[in-house]
Protein backbone atom coordinates (compact mmCIF):
# COMPACT_ATOMS: atom_id res chain seq x y z
CA UNK A 1 0.00 0.00 0.00
CA UNK A 2 2.71 2.46 1.02
CA UNK A 3 4.54 1.91 -2.24
CA UNK A 4 1.71 3.85 -3.89
CA UNK A 5 3.09 7.12 -2.53
CA UNK A 6 5.34 6.92 -5.59
CA UNK A 7 3.94 6.47 -9.06
CA UNK A 8 3.21 7.90 -12.46
CA UNK A 9 0.64 10.46 -11.31
CA UNK A 10 2.87 12.36 -8.89
CA UNK A 11 5.97 14.42 -9.49
CA UNK A 12 8.82 13.60 -7.13
CA UNK A 13 9.37 9.89 -6.64
CA UNK A 14 13.07 9.54 -5.93
CA UNK A 15 15.13 9.60 -2.72
CA UNK A 16 16.12 13.24 -3.39
CA UNK A 17 12.47 14.25 -3.33
CA UNK A 18 11.66 12.40 -0.12
CA UNK A 19 14.75 13.73 1.64
CA UNK A 20 13.67 17.26 0.65
CA UNK A 21 10.16 16.46 1.86
CA UNK A 22 11.48 15.38 5.26
CA UNK A 23 13.73 18.44 5.54
CA UNK A 24 10.78 20.76 4.83
CA UNK A 25 8.57 18.82 7.25
CA UNK A 26 11.14 18.98 10.05
CA UNK A 27 11.62 22.70 9.30
CA UNK A 28 7.86 23.21 9.55
CA UNK A 29 7.71 21.29 12.84
CA UNK A 30 10.47 23.31 14.53
CA UNK A 31 9.35 26.65 13.09
CA UNK A 32 7.07 27.56 16.04
CA UNK A 33 10.00 27.09 18.43
CA UNK A 34 11.77 30.04 16.86
CA UNK A 35 9.02 32.16 15.37
CA UNK A 36 6.79 34.83 16.81
CA UNK A 37 3.40 33.48 18.01
CA UNK A 38 1.59 35.90 15.70
CA UNK A 39 3.48 34.59 12.67
CA UNK A 40 2.77 30.98 13.66
CA UNK A 41 -0.94 31.78 13.88
CA UNK A 42 -0.75 33.41 10.46
CA UNK A 43 0.97 30.36 9.01
CA UNK A 44 -1.74 28.16 10.50
CA UNK A 45 -4.27 30.36 8.67
CA UNK A 46 -2.44 29.88 5.34
CA UNK A 47 -2.31 26.14 5.82
CA UNK A 48 -6.08 25.92 6.34
CA UNK A 49 -6.69 26.76 2.70
CA UNK A 50 -4.34 24.14 1.30
CA UNK A 51 -7.00 21.40 1.66
CA UNK A 52 -9.36 23.30 -0.61
CA UNK A 53 -6.60 23.75 -3.19
CA UNK A 54 -5.69 20.04 -3.05
CA UNK A 55 -9.34 19.12 -3.56
CA UNK A 56 -9.60 21.34 -6.63
CA UNK A 57 -6.33 19.96 -7.98
CA UNK A 58 -7.74 16.43 -7.67
CA UNK A 59 -10.95 17.31 -9.51
CA UNK A 60 -9.59 19.68 -12.13
CA UNK A 61 -6.00 18.65 -12.67
CA UNK A 62 -6.45 14.90 -12.46
CA UNK A 63 -10.05 14.29 -13.49
CA UNK A 64 -10.69 17.24 -15.81
CA UNK A 65 -13.63 18.70 -13.86
CA UNK A 66 -13.24 22.44 -13.32
CA UNK A 67 -15.34 23.07 -10.24
CA UNK A 68 -16.03 26.67 -9.31
CA UNK A 69 -17.82 25.39 -6.24
CA UNK A 70 -15.06 24.93 -3.69
CA UNK A 71 -16.33 27.79 -1.56
CA UNK A 72 -19.86 26.38 -1.81
CA UNK A 73 -18.69 23.32 0.15
CA UNK A 74 -16.36 25.47 2.26
CA UNK A 75 -19.40 27.53 3.28
CA UNK A 76 -21.68 24.56 3.90
CA UNK A 77 -19.14 22.87 6.17
CA UNK A 78 -18.05 26.12 7.83
CA UNK A 79 -21.59 27.14 8.69
CA UNK A 80 -22.47 23.57 9.66
CA UNK A 81 -19.54 23.50 12.07
CA UNK A 82 -20.70 26.75 13.60
CA UNK A 83 -24.30 25.57 13.97
CA UNK A 84 -23.30 22.21 15.41
CA UNK A 85 -20.58 23.53 17.73
CA UNK A 86 -22.97 26.10 19.19
CA UNK A 87 -25.84 23.66 19.55
CA UNK A 88 -23.68 20.87 20.94
CA UNK A 89 -22.54 23.31 23.61
CA UNK A 90 -18.94 23.48 22.40
CA UNK A 91 -16.22 21.72 24.35
CA UNK A 92 -14.94 18.45 23.03
CA UNK A 93 -18.12 18.00 21.00
CA UNK A 94 -16.45 20.29 18.48
CA UNK A 95 -14.66 17.23 17.11
CA UNK A 96 -18.04 15.64 16.40
CA UNK A 97 -19.06 18.92 14.78
CA UNK A 98 -15.97 18.77 12.55
CA UNK A 99 -16.76 15.24 11.38
CA UNK A 100 -20.46 15.92 10.82
CA UNK A 101 -19.79 19.19 9.00
CA UNK A 102 -17.38 17.53 6.56
CA UNK A 103 -19.87 14.69 6.06
CA UNK A 104 -22.56 17.26 5.30
CA UNK A 105 -20.30 18.83 2.66
CA UNK A 106 -19.74 15.34 1.22
CA UNK A 107 -23.50 14.76 1.12
CA UNK A 108 -24.03 18.08 -0.64
CA UNK A 109 -21.33 17.08 -3.15
CA UNK A 110 -23.06 13.74 -3.68
CA UNK A 111 -26.38 15.42 -4.48
CA UNK A 112 -24.99 18.25 -6.65
CA UNK A 113 -22.47 15.93 -8.32
CA UNK A 114 -25.12 13.34 -9.09
CA UNK A 115 -27.28 15.82 -10.98
CA UNK A 116 -24.31 17.35 -12.78
CA UNK A 117 -22.57 14.13 -13.77
CA UNK A 118 -25.61 11.96 -14.46
CA UNK A 119 -27.09 14.96 -16.28
CA UNK A 120 -23.98 14.97 -18.51
CA UNK A 121 -23.06 18.54 -17.59
CA UNK A 122 -19.44 18.80 -18.64
CA UNK A 123 -16.71 21.15 -19.77
CA UNK A 124 -17.25 24.83 -19.15
CA UNK A 125 -20.85 24.23 -18.08
CA UNK A 126 -19.63 22.25 -15.08
CA UNK A 127 -17.83 25.39 -13.92
CA UNK A 128 -20.84 27.59 -14.64
CA UNK A 129 -23.29 25.44 -12.70
CA UNK A 130 -20.97 25.00 -9.70
CA UNK A 131 -20.34 28.76 -9.68
CA UNK A 132 -24.09 29.36 -9.82
CA UNK A 133 -24.58 27.11 -6.79
CA UNK A 134 -21.87 29.06 -4.98
CA UNK A 135 -23.46 32.43 -5.77
CA UNK A 136 -26.91 31.19 -4.74
CA UNK A 137 -25.53 30.06 -1.37
CA UNK A 138 -23.68 33.35 -0.85
CA UNK A 139 -26.82 35.31 -1.73
CA UNK A 140 -28.95 33.16 0.54
CA UNK A 141 -26.56 33.51 3.49
CA UNK A 142 -26.40 37.27 2.95
CA UNK A 143 -30.15 37.68 3.55
CA UNK A 144 -30.24 35.76 6.84
CA UNK A 145 -29.84 38.81 9.07
CA UNK A 146 -33.27 38.56 10.70
CA UNK A 147 -33.78 36.83 14.05
CA UNK A 148 -35.91 34.17 12.33
CA UNK A 149 -32.79 32.80 10.63
CA UNK A 150 -31.54 30.65 13.43
CA UNK A 151 -30.91 26.94 13.79
CA UNK A 152 -31.35 26.05 17.41
CA UNK A 153 -29.14 28.44 19.36
CA UNK A 154 -27.12 29.49 16.30
CA UNK A 155 -28.04 32.69 14.47
CA UNK A 156 -26.82 33.00 10.88
CA UNK A 157 -26.61 36.82 11.08
CA UNK A 158 -26.60 37.70 7.38
CA UNK A 159 -23.59 39.66 6.12
CA UNK A 160 -22.25 40.06 9.63
CA UNK A 161 -21.76 36.32 9.75
CA UNK A 162 -22.12 33.66 12.36
CA UNK A 163 -19.95 33.87 15.44
CA UNK A 164 -19.60 32.52 18.96
CA UNK A 165 -18.71 28.91 18.23
CA UNK A 166 -15.90 27.23 20.19
CA UNK A 167 -12.70 26.44 18.36
CA UNK A 168 -11.80 22.79 17.95
CA UNK A 169 -10.54 21.32 21.20
CA UNK A 170 -9.71 18.03 22.88
CA UNK A 171 -9.31 16.91 26.51
CA UNK A 172 -5.68 17.28 27.57
CA UNK A 173 -3.52 16.21 30.51
CA UNK A 174 -4.41 17.22 34.09
CA UNK A 175 -8.07 17.84 33.20
CA UNK A 176 -6.98 20.63 30.91
CA UNK A 177 -8.54 21.32 27.50
CA UNK A 178 -6.35 21.86 24.46
CA UNK A 179 -7.86 24.49 22.18
CA UNK A 180 -6.56 24.39 18.63
CA UNK A 181 -5.43 27.97 18.31
CA UNK A 182 -2.09 29.51 17.44
CA UNK A 183 0.70 26.94 17.45
CA UNK A 184 -1.57 23.99 18.33
CA UNK A 185 -3.76 24.80 15.31
CA UNK A 186 -0.58 25.10 13.28
CA UNK A 187 0.51 21.59 14.31
CA UNK A 188 -2.97 20.21 13.71
CA UNK A 189 -2.97 21.69 10.21
CA UNK A 190 0.53 20.33 9.48
CA UNK A 191 -0.48 16.85 10.65
CA UNK A 192 -3.66 16.88 8.60
CA UNK A 193 -1.90 18.16 5.51
CA UNK A 194 0.70 15.40 5.72
CA UNK A 195 -2.05 12.79 6.08
CA UNK A 196 -4.17 14.23 3.26
CA UNK A 197 -1.16 14.73 1.00
CA UNK A 198 0.15 11.17 1.44
CA UNK A 199 -3.38 9.76 1.19
CA UNK A 200 -3.97 11.61 -2.08
CA UNK A 201 -0.64 10.42 -3.46
CA UNK A 202 -1.63 6.83 -2.72
CA UNK A 203 -5.08 7.36 -4.21
CA UNK A 204 -3.68 8.95 -7.36
CA UNK A 205 -1.10 6.23 -7.95
CA UNK A 206 -3.65 3.47 -7.39
CA UNK A 207 -5.97 1.93 -9.97
CA UNK A 208 -8.48 4.65 -9.12
CA UNK A 209 -5.94 7.35 -10.01
CA UNK A 210 -5.13 5.68 -13.30
CA UNK A 211 -8.80 5.72 -14.22
CA UNK A 212 -9.42 9.37 -13.36
CA UNK A 213 -6.45 10.56 -15.43
CA UNK A 214 -7.76 8.38 -18.26
CA UNK A 215 -11.14 10.13 -17.89
CA UNK A 216 -9.39 13.50 -18.04
CA UNK A 217 -7.65 12.48 -21.25
CA UNK A 218 -10.59 10.86 -23.04
CA UNK A 219 -13.80 9.98 -21.18
CA UNK A 220 -15.23 7.96 -24.06
CA UNK A 221 -12.09 5.84 -24.37
CA UNK A 222 -12.16 5.28 -20.61
CA UNK A 223 -15.75 4.07 -20.80
CA UNK A 224 -14.86 1.82 -23.72
CA UNK A 225 -12.30 0.16 -21.47
CA UNK A 226 -15.14 -0.88 -19.20
CA UNK A 227 -15.09 1.88 -16.58
CA UNK A 228 -18.27 3.55 -15.41
CA UNK A 229 -16.92 7.05 -15.87
CA UNK A 230 -19.77 8.68 -13.95
CA UNK A 231 -19.02 6.82 -10.72
CA UNK A 232 -15.34 7.71 -10.82
CA UNK A 233 -16.17 11.36 -11.51
CA UNK A 234 -18.69 11.45 -8.68
CA UNK A 235 -16.30 9.90 -6.15
CA UNK A 236 -13.59 12.36 -7.22
CA UNK A 237 -16.02 15.26 -6.89
CA UNK A 238 -17.05 14.15 -3.41
CA UNK A 239 -13.45 13.79 -2.19
CA UNK A 240 -12.38 17.14 -3.68
CA UNK A 241 -15.41 18.95 -2.31
CA UNK A 242 -15.05 17.36 1.13
CA UNK A 243 -11.52 18.73 1.31
CA UNK A 244 -12.98 22.19 0.69
CA UNK A 245 -15.39 21.42 3.52
CA UNK A 246 -12.46 20.57 5.79
CA UNK A 247 -10.95 23.97 4.99
CA UNK A 248 -14.27 25.56 5.87
CA UNK A 249 -14.41 23.87 9.27
CA UNK A 250 -10.83 24.75 10.15
CA UNK A 251 -11.37 28.35 9.02
CA UNK A 252 -14.48 28.74 11.19
CA UNK A 253 -12.69 27.16 14.12
CA UNK A 254 -9.66 29.42 13.57
CA UNK A 255 -11.58 32.70 13.54
CA UNK A 256 -14.67 31.58 15.47
CA UNK A 257 -16.76 33.24 12.81
CA UNK A 258 -17.78 32.77 9.19
CA UNK A 259 -19.41 35.23 6.81
CA UNK A 260 -21.06 34.98 3.37
CA UNK A 261 -18.10 36.80 1.84
CA UNK A 262 -16.02 33.66 2.35
CA UNK A 263 -18.40 31.94 -0.08
CA UNK A 264 -18.98 34.67 -2.71
CA UNK A 265 -17.44 35.32 -6.10
CA UNK A 266 -14.01 36.76 -5.18
CA UNK A 267 -13.47 33.94 -2.68
CA UNK A 268 -14.67 31.34 -5.20
CA UNK A 269 -12.14 32.53 -7.77
CA UNK A 270 -9.17 32.23 -5.43
CA UNK A 271 -8.73 28.43 -5.47
CA UNK A 272 -8.78 28.54 -9.28
CA UNK A 273 -5.92 31.07 -9.25
CA UNK A 274 -3.90 29.12 -6.68
CA UNK A 275 -4.20 25.83 -8.52
CA UNK A 276 -3.74 27.24 -12.02
CA UNK A 277 -0.65 29.18 -11.00
CA UNK A 278 0.85 26.30 -9.03
CA UNK A 279 0.19 23.61 -11.63
CA UNK A 280 -3.04 21.69 -11.59
CA UNK A 281 -1.33 18.55 -12.86
CA UNK A 282 0.37 17.73 -9.57
CA UNK A 283 -0.65 17.85 -5.92
CA UNK A 284 2.84 18.69 -4.64
CA UNK A 285 3.00 21.73 -6.91
CA UNK A 286 -0.48 22.73 -5.79
CA UNK A 287 0.35 22.34 -2.11
CA UNK A 288 3.58 24.35 -2.27
CA UNK A 289 2.32 26.93 -4.76
CA UNK A 290 -0.94 27.61 -2.96
CA UNK A 291 0.85 28.14 0.34
CA UNK A 292 3.33 30.56 -1.24
CA UNK A 293 0.57 32.51 -2.99
CA UNK A 294 -1.36 32.79 0.26
CA UNK A 295 1.71 34.16 2.03
CA UNK A 296 2.29 36.66 -0.80
CA UNK A 297 -1.38 37.63 -0.91
CA UNK A 298 -1.51 38.25 2.83
CA UNK A 299 1.71 40.25 2.75
CA UNK A 300 0.41 42.52 0.01
CA UNK A 301 -3.06 42.75 1.57
CA UNK A 302 -1.52 44.36 4.65
CA UNK A 303 -0.64 47.32 2.41
CA UNK A 304 -3.51 47.22 -0.08
CA UNK A 305 -6.28 44.68 -0.56
CA UNK A 306 -7.02 46.03 -4.03
CA UNK A 307 -3.41 45.56 -5.06
CA UNK A 308 -3.51 41.95 -3.84
CA UNK A 309 -6.63 41.21 -5.89
CA UNK A 310 -5.08 42.82 -8.98
CA UNK A 311 -1.99 40.68 -8.44
CA UNK A 312 -4.14 37.54 -8.32
CA UNK A 313 -5.80 38.51 -11.60
CA UNK A 314 -2.45 39.28 -13.20
CA UNK A 315 -1.07 35.94 -12.03
CA UNK A 316 -4.01 34.06 -13.55
CA UNK A 317 -3.64 35.88 -16.87
CA UNK A 318 0.11 35.33 -16.95
CA UNK A 319 -0.30 31.66 -16.15
CA UNK A 320 -2.84 31.14 -18.92
CA UNK A 321 -0.71 32.97 -21.47
CA UNK A 322 2.84 31.97 -20.49
CA UNK A 323 2.73 28.73 -18.52
CA UNK A 324 -0.65 27.03 -18.88
CA UNK A 325 0.60 24.00 -16.95
CA UNK A 326 1.53 26.21 -13.98
CA UNK A 327 4.65 27.95 -12.79
CA UNK A 328 5.51 25.78 -9.81
CA UNK A 329 5.21 22.54 -11.76
CA UNK A 330 7.31 24.11 -14.52
CA UNK A 331 10.08 24.98 -12.07
CA UNK A 332 9.84 21.53 -10.42
CA UNK A 333 10.22 19.78 -13.77
CA UNK A 334 13.13 22.01 -14.70
CA UNK A 335 14.89 21.14 -11.44
CA UNK A 336 14.06 17.48 -12.00
CA UNK A 337 15.68 17.58 -15.44
CA UNK A 338 18.79 19.26 -14.05
CA UNK A 339 19.22 16.55 -11.45
CA UNK A 340 18.26 13.65 -13.69
CA UNK A 341 21.06 11.18 -13.82
CA UNK A 342 20.14 8.65 -16.45
CA UNK A 343 18.20 8.65 -19.70
CA UNK A 344 15.65 6.25 -18.24
CA UNK A 345 14.68 8.50 -15.34
CA UNK A 346 11.16 9.89 -15.47
CA UNK A 347 10.63 13.59 -15.96
CA UNK A 348 10.10 15.22 -12.66
CA UNK A 349 11.76 12.50 -10.61
CA UNK B 1 -21.33 -22.39 -34.95
CA UNK B 2 -23.20 -20.28 -32.42
CA UNK B 3 -24.07 -16.66 -32.84
CA UNK B 4 -22.16 -14.34 -30.56
CA UNK B 5 -23.88 -11.15 -31.73
CA UNK B 6 -27.26 -10.55 -33.28
CA UNK B 7 -29.16 -7.44 -34.14
CA UNK B 8 -32.88 -7.82 -34.68
CA UNK B 9 -34.75 -5.28 -36.82
CA UNK B 10 -32.34 -2.65 -35.54
CA UNK B 11 -33.05 0.93 -36.56
CA UNK B 12 -31.81 4.43 -35.88
CA UNK B 13 -33.50 7.58 -37.07
CA UNK B 14 -31.97 11.05 -36.99
CA UNK B 15 -34.75 13.57 -37.49
CA UNK B 16 -36.55 12.22 -40.54
CA UNK B 17 -33.59 10.22 -41.82
CA UNK B 18 -33.36 6.47 -41.34
CA UNK B 19 -29.60 6.06 -40.95
CA UNK B 20 -30.06 2.37 -40.12
CA UNK B 21 -33.24 0.51 -40.89
CA UNK B 22 -34.39 -3.01 -39.97
CA UNK B 23 -30.90 -4.46 -39.85
CA UNK B 24 -30.60 -8.12 -38.92
CA UNK B 25 -26.92 -8.77 -38.43
CA UNK B 26 -25.53 -12.07 -37.28
CA UNK B 27 -21.92 -12.63 -36.22
CA UNK B 28 -20.81 -16.23 -35.62
CA UNK B 29 -18.45 -17.15 -32.80
CA UNK B 30 -14.87 -17.37 -34.02
CA UNK B 31 -15.22 -15.63 -37.37
CA UNK B 32 -13.89 -12.42 -38.87
CA UNK B 33 -16.96 -10.62 -40.08
CA UNK B 34 -16.66 -7.48 -42.18
CA UNK B 35 -19.32 -4.84 -42.51
CA UNK B 36 -18.87 -2.94 -45.76
CA UNK B 37 -20.73 -0.45 -47.89
CA UNK B 38 -20.28 2.83 -49.71
CA UNK B 39 -20.03 6.16 -47.89
CA UNK B 40 -23.23 6.99 -46.05
CA UNK B 41 -24.40 3.36 -46.00
CA UNK B 42 -24.85 3.44 -42.21
CA UNK B 43 -21.85 1.31 -41.24
CA UNK B 44 -20.54 3.61 -38.53
CA UNK B 45 -24.03 4.25 -37.17
CA UNK B 46 -24.64 0.51 -36.93
CA UNK B 47 -21.27 0.12 -35.23
CA UNK B 48 -22.15 2.79 -32.67
CA UNK B 49 -25.48 1.10 -32.02
CA UNK B 50 -23.73 -2.19 -31.34
CA UNK B 51 -21.16 -0.48 -29.12
CA UNK B 52 -23.80 1.49 -27.23
CA UNK B 53 -22.75 5.05 -27.96
CA UNK B 54 -26.05 5.48 -29.85
CA UNK B 55 -29.37 4.25 -28.48
CA UNK B 56 -31.45 2.52 -31.16
CA UNK B 57 -34.79 3.95 -32.23
CA UNK B 58 -36.12 0.39 -32.55
CA UNK B 59 -34.95 -3.21 -32.50
CA UNK B 60 -32.71 -5.25 -30.23
CA UNK B 61 -29.09 -6.21 -29.80
CA UNK B 62 -28.31 -9.64 -28.37
CA UNK B 63 -24.76 -10.44 -27.26
CA UNK B 64 -23.87 -13.88 -25.94
CA UNK B 65 -27.58 -14.68 -25.60
CA UNK B 66 -28.26 -11.59 -23.49
CA UNK B 67 -30.22 -8.57 -24.61
CA UNK B 68 -27.80 -5.66 -24.21
CA UNK B 69 -29.90 -3.04 -26.00
CA UNK B 70 -30.34 -0.89 -22.88
CA UNK B 71 -26.80 -1.35 -21.58
CA UNK B 72 -24.24 1.43 -21.56
CA UNK B 73 -20.93 0.92 -23.40
CA UNK B 74 -18.96 0.06 -20.25
CA UNK B 75 -21.48 -2.65 -19.39
CA UNK B 76 -21.16 -4.18 -22.85
CA UNK B 77 -17.38 -4.15 -22.43
CA UNK B 78 -17.80 -6.04 -19.17
CA UNK B 79 -19.95 -8.58 -21.02
CA UNK B 80 -17.00 -9.28 -23.34
CA UNK B 81 -17.04 -6.69 -26.13
CA UNK B 82 -13.96 -4.67 -26.87
CA UNK B 83 -14.03 -1.64 -29.09
CA UNK B 84 -11.74 0.42 -31.28
CA UNK B 85 -13.36 3.52 -32.70
CA UNK B 86 -12.71 5.04 -36.14
CA UNK B 87 -10.35 7.83 -35.08
CA UNK B 88 -7.51 6.80 -32.78
CA UNK B 89 -8.54 7.63 -29.24
CA UNK B 90 -5.60 6.94 -26.99
CA UNK B 91 -4.67 8.80 -23.81
CA UNK B 92 -2.34 11.20 -25.59
CA UNK B 93 -0.59 12.75 -22.59
CA UNK B 94 0.09 9.42 -20.90
CA UNK B 95 2.98 7.09 -21.76
CA UNK B 96 2.28 4.19 -24.11
CA UNK B 97 2.87 1.67 -21.31
CA UNK B 98 0.40 3.45 -19.02
CA UNK B 99 -2.23 3.36 -21.78
CA UNK B 100 -1.94 -0.42 -21.80
CA UNK B 101 -1.74 -0.54 -18.01
CA UNK B 102 -5.09 1.24 -17.67
CA UNK B 103 -6.68 -1.23 -20.04
CA UNK B 104 -5.11 -4.24 -18.33
CA UNK B 105 -5.62 -3.33 -14.67
CA UNK B 106 -9.26 -4.49 -14.85
CA UNK B 107 -8.52 -8.16 -14.85
CA UNK B 108 -4.79 -8.70 -14.49
CA UNK B 109 -3.23 -9.13 -11.05
CA UNK B 110 -0.81 -6.36 -10.02
CA UNK B 111 2.23 -8.63 -10.02
CA UNK B 112 1.51 -9.82 -13.58
CA UNK B 113 0.80 -6.39 -15.05
CA UNK B 114 4.33 -5.52 -16.17
CA UNK B 115 4.76 -8.88 -17.88
CA UNK B 116 1.47 -8.54 -19.73
CA UNK B 117 2.33 -4.97 -20.75
CA UNK B 118 5.65 -6.21 -22.17
CA UNK B 119 3.88 -8.96 -24.12
CA UNK B 120 1.46 -6.51 -25.70
CA UNK B 121 4.17 -3.95 -26.44
CA UNK B 122 6.11 -6.64 -28.28
CA UNK B 123 3.04 -7.81 -30.18
CA UNK B 124 2.32 -4.24 -31.26
CA UNK B 125 6.00 -3.52 -32.01
CA UNK B 126 5.92 -0.59 -29.60
CA UNK B 127 8.50 -1.77 -27.05
CA UNK B 128 10.95 0.98 -27.99
CA UNK B 129 8.25 3.64 -27.50
CA UNK B 130 6.88 2.37 -24.18
CA UNK B 131 7.92 5.49 -22.25
CA UNK B 132 6.81 8.05 -24.84
CA UNK B 133 3.52 9.92 -24.56
CA UNK B 134 1.01 8.18 -26.82
CA UNK B 135 0.32 11.48 -28.58
CA UNK B 136 3.76 11.53 -30.23
CA UNK B 137 3.30 8.15 -31.94
CA UNK B 138 2.61 8.04 -35.66
CA UNK B 139 -1.00 7.69 -36.76
CA UNK B 140 -0.53 4.01 -37.55
CA UNK B 141 1.17 3.33 -34.23
CA UNK B 142 -1.69 5.03 -32.40
CA UNK B 143 -4.12 2.79 -34.27
CA UNK B 144 -2.15 -0.26 -33.15
CA UNK B 145 -1.92 0.99 -29.60
CA UNK B 146 -5.68 1.35 -29.52
CA UNK B 147 -6.08 -2.14 -30.92
CA UNK B 148 -3.71 -3.29 -28.18
CA UNK B 149 -5.84 -1.59 -25.53
CA UNK B 150 -8.91 -3.29 -26.96
CA UNK B 151 -7.06 -6.63 -26.87
CA UNK B 152 -5.93 -6.07 -23.31
CA UNK B 153 -9.51 -6.62 -22.20
CA UNK B 154 -9.30 -10.22 -23.46
CA UNK B 155 -12.55 -9.83 -25.37
CA UNK B 156 -14.88 -12.45 -26.77
CA UNK B 157 -15.80 -10.03 -29.55
CA UNK B 158 -13.42 -7.39 -30.91
CA UNK B 159 -15.16 -4.53 -32.69
CA UNK B 160 -13.01 -2.45 -35.03
CA UNK B 161 -14.27 0.62 -36.86
CA UNK B 162 -12.03 1.31 -39.88
CA UNK B 163 -8.89 0.10 -38.12
CA UNK B 164 -6.64 0.94 -41.10
CA UNK B 165 -7.84 4.50 -41.69
CA UNK B 166 -4.82 6.66 -42.49
CA UNK B 167 -2.39 3.73 -42.60
CA UNK B 168 0.16 3.06 -45.33
CA UNK B 169 -0.32 -0.12 -47.43
CA UNK B 170 2.40 -1.85 -45.38
CA UNK B 171 0.79 -0.86 -42.08
CA UNK B 172 -2.59 -1.96 -43.43
CA UNK B 173 -1.23 -5.37 -44.39
CA UNK B 174 0.48 -5.73 -41.01
CA UNK B 175 -2.80 -4.84 -39.27
CA UNK B 176 -4.56 -7.52 -41.30
CA UNK B 177 -1.99 -10.06 -40.15
CA UNK B 178 -2.44 -8.96 -36.56
CA UNK B 179 -6.22 -9.40 -36.78
CA UNK B 180 -5.83 -12.87 -38.30
CA UNK B 181 -3.34 -13.76 -35.60
CA UNK B 182 -5.85 -12.71 -32.93
CA UNK B 183 -8.65 -14.57 -34.63
CA UNK B 184 -6.43 -17.65 -34.53
CA UNK B 185 -6.47 -17.42 -30.74
CA UNK B 186 -10.28 -17.64 -30.71
CA UNK B 187 -11.29 -13.96 -30.74
CA UNK B 188 -14.31 -13.15 -32.87
CA UNK B 189 -13.81 -9.95 -34.87
CA UNK B 190 -16.33 -7.56 -36.40
CA UNK B 191 -14.72 -4.99 -38.66
CA UNK B 192 -16.28 -1.97 -40.32
CA UNK B 193 -14.20 -1.21 -43.39
CA UNK B 194 -14.42 0.13 -46.91
CA UNK B 195 -10.91 -0.73 -48.08
CA UNK B 196 -11.72 -3.81 -50.19
CA UNK B 197 -8.09 -4.92 -50.39
CA UNK B 198 -8.03 -5.14 -46.61
CA UNK B 199 -11.44 -6.84 -46.55
CA UNK B 200 -10.20 -9.45 -49.03
CA UNK B 201 -7.21 -10.10 -46.79
CA UNK B 202 -9.13 -10.81 -43.61
CA UNK B 203 -12.85 -11.38 -44.15
CA UNK B 204 -14.50 -14.74 -43.72
CA UNK B 205 -18.06 -13.46 -43.94
CA UNK B 206 -19.30 -10.10 -45.13
CA UNK B 207 -22.45 -8.03 -44.67
CA UNK B 208 -23.01 -5.22 -47.16
CA UNK B 209 -25.00 -2.17 -46.10
CA UNK B 210 -26.61 0.27 -48.50
CA UNK B 211 -28.84 3.19 -47.56
CA UNK B 212 -28.97 1.88 -44.00
CA UNK B 213 -30.26 -1.58 -44.95
CA UNK B 214 -28.66 -4.97 -45.43
CA UNK B 215 -27.99 -5.16 -49.14
CA UNK B 216 -26.16 -8.48 -49.32
CA UNK B 217 -24.46 -11.01 -47.10
CA UNK B 218 -22.34 -14.09 -47.59
CA UNK B 219 -18.80 -15.37 -47.77
CA UNK B 220 -16.14 -13.03 -49.13
CA UNK B 221 -16.10 -15.01 -52.39
CA UNK B 222 -19.86 -14.67 -52.80
CA UNK B 223 -19.76 -10.96 -52.13
CA UNK B 224 -16.89 -10.37 -54.53
CA UNK B 225 -18.78 -12.26 -57.21
CA UNK B 226 -21.98 -10.28 -56.66
CA UNK B 227 -22.39 -7.83 -59.52
CA UNK B 228 -24.86 -5.71 -57.51
CA UNK B 229 -22.27 -5.05 -54.83
CA UNK B 230 -19.78 -3.87 -57.42
CA UNK B 231 -22.42 -1.58 -58.83
CA UNK B 232 -23.19 0.16 -55.56
CA UNK B 233 -19.48 0.62 -54.87
CA UNK B 234 -18.91 2.03 -58.38
CA UNK B 235 -22.13 4.02 -58.27
CA UNK B 236 -23.76 2.22 -61.19
CA UNK B 237 -27.58 1.98 -61.34
CA UNK B 238 -29.08 -1.25 -60.04
CA UNK B 239 -32.39 -2.83 -59.18
CA UNK B 240 -33.25 -4.34 -55.80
Amino acid sequence: MLRLVNGPQTVGNGPAFWISFLVVLVGALVYPLFADAYDVGNFAYFLLWVFMALGLCLMWGYCGMLSFGQTFFFGIAGYAYGVLAINFGGGTMTLAALVLAVLLAALAALVLGYFLIWGRVGGVFFGIVTLSATLVLAFFLGQTAGPEWRIGEARLNGFNGMKGMDPLNVPWFDDETLYFEGSSLYYLAIGMIVLVYLGLRMLLNSRFGNVIVAIREDPQRAELLGYDVRKYQLVTFIIGSSLAGLSGVLYTSWGQFITPSSVGLPAAAMPIVWVAFSGRGDITATMVGSFLILVAFQTITVHSQQAALILMGAMLLTTVMVAPQGFVIGVARLVGRLFRRGPSARAGD
Amino acid sequence: MTEILQTRALGKTFGGLDAVSDVDLSVQTGEIHCLIGPNGAGKSTLFKLVVGTYAPTRGNIVFRDRDVTAQRPYQRVKEGMSIKMQTPSVFRELPVRQNLHIALQHHVASQALAQEEDRLLELLELSADAGKPAGVLSHGQQQWLEIGMALALKPALLLLDEPTAGMSPEETFRTGELIQQLNGTGVTVLVVEHDMTFVRQIAQRVTVLHFGKVFARGSIEEILADQRVEEIYLGKPHEH
